[in-house]
């Protein structure tokens, strides 16, 4: 009987104890999907539009990234179909809609020679490859593909109406110079070591990482949702940091956001609960 | 058992003469040790309920008011959430805590209401 007392006394003083002060508490806020996702139970990642570093395949790396995280994290069922080459697909269809576009010259006027040929020299040109290290700028040129509703709709026709995950990616060496702050280590006459802050010209290597993600209604093949980001790492120039982790390392800081788009999420962090 | 029952009411007048439900203030002081004890057990909708009359009984209660801005940041209520914790900070302006919880709640918020492009 004493000991039930006890335990129930010791009870008491427990909680008296704990609402004495103030004390950290674990929260999860959850975020709401960006994206209404009711209507689909599969999503195809199609293929990206991709440019900039030679060392990367940022269609192929991007495609096989996000299928296995969506296949850990989204509801959606991840259809297994192979990567599109989305940047010869759309640099095609630039290509058909010029030669199929009416021409400049009005009826009756004389075409002027070799303005024909340059057409068709163009024409022939192929899509700038990884190689070709296309700008970010020429890479947009391409984003004409994700406005063409028949294509993707057709697309989405294929494969039952999903939802479909496709952008642009692009992927580029980065380099900047200038002045930064390192800490430096000084010994004063009696051996102690502290530390002061110094001003330096350093060279920087790195890579930016600016993808859009665009989200595409298979059924209609328009485009539902899409955010554009942009991600930068610098290193020490003396570092050799390999294009791919790099690669990578960008894409972990904007996972969270893309899987925002599809599921439910929450932000965990702490409080403090006050009395 | 008669003991057992003597003992517990015992304990019980020792809560309530700690506690003194006198006024408003002590009553929001209750709601909100309550409010605590249960969040504590990760029971936030009967938290966020005490914190609620918590600032019903006591709207200066600056305290109070912060707890339920945490309560509703944890289900999810941004817009209540902010103007609960900007009711503690208008009340309390120079408490840390409250602050440090602002801030890291702004953090939350602003990846929650990131626009769609």
């Amino acid at each position: 009987m004493s000991a039930k007392i006890l335990s129930s006394v010791a009870c008491v003083a427990l909680v008296a104890g704990c609402s004495a002060g103030n004390y950290e508490i674990p929260i999860e806020t959850p975020l709401t999907p960006k994206l209404d996702i009711s209507k689909f139970q599969r999503v195809l990642i199609a293929g990206f539009v991709s440019g900039g570093s030679e060392d990367v395949d940022a269609n192929l790396e991007t495609a096989r990234l996000l299928r296995s995280q969506l296949r850990r994290n989204s509801v959606l069922e991840v259809i297994d179909a192979d990567v599109m080459p989305l940047l010869d697909i759309a640099d095609e269809q630039i290509h058909s809609s010029a030669r199929n576009a009416p021409p400049a010259v009005p009826d009756g006027f004389a075409v002027a020679p070799g303005a024909e040929a340059d057409a068709d020299e163009n024409a022939e040109d192929g899509p700038l490859g990884e190689d070709d290290q296309m700008s970010e700028e020429e890479l947009e040129a391409y984003e004409t593909i994700f406005a063409n509703v028949g294509f993707w709709r057709d697309l989405g026709e294929e494969y039952q109406n999903p939802l479909i995950l496709t952008g642009t990616v692009y992927f580029s060496p980065h380099q900047q110079s200038g002045m930064v702050t390192r800490e430096r280590e000084v010994y004063d006459s009696f051996g102690r070591r502290r530390t002061t802050p110094e001003r330096t010209y350093r060279d920087r290597r790195g890579f930016v990482l600016s993808p859009k993600f665009i989200f595409i209604d298979g059924e209609t093949g328009a485009t539902v949702y899409s955010e554009r980001h942009r991600e930068e790492i610098l290193y020490d120039a003396s570092q050799n940091t390999p294009a791919l982790s790099s690669y990578f390392e960008l894409m972990d800081r904007l996972l969270p956001s893309v899987l925002g788009a599809f599921s439910n999420q929450s932000i965990r962090g702490t409080r403090t609960l006050l009395r | 058992m008669n003991r057992q029952i003597l003992v517990a009411l015992a304990l019980l007048l020792l809560c309530a003469s700690a506690h003194p439900l006198a006024d408003a203030a002590s009553d929001a002081r209750a709601q909100v040790d309550f409010g605590n004890e249960v969040a504590r057990r990760g029971l936030w909708r009967e938290a966020v309920y005490r914190f609620q009359r918590a600032v019903e009984y006591d709207p200066t209660y600056a305290a109070a008011w912060n707890n339920l801005g945490i309560g509703y940041e944890h289900e999810g209520r941004m817009d209540d959430a902010r103007e609960a914790y900007e009711t503690a900070l208008d009340l309390d302006p120079n408490n840390v805590t409250i602050e440090t919880n602002y801030d890291l709640f702004l953090e939350v918020s602003d990846r929650v209401s990131e626009d769609p492009q």
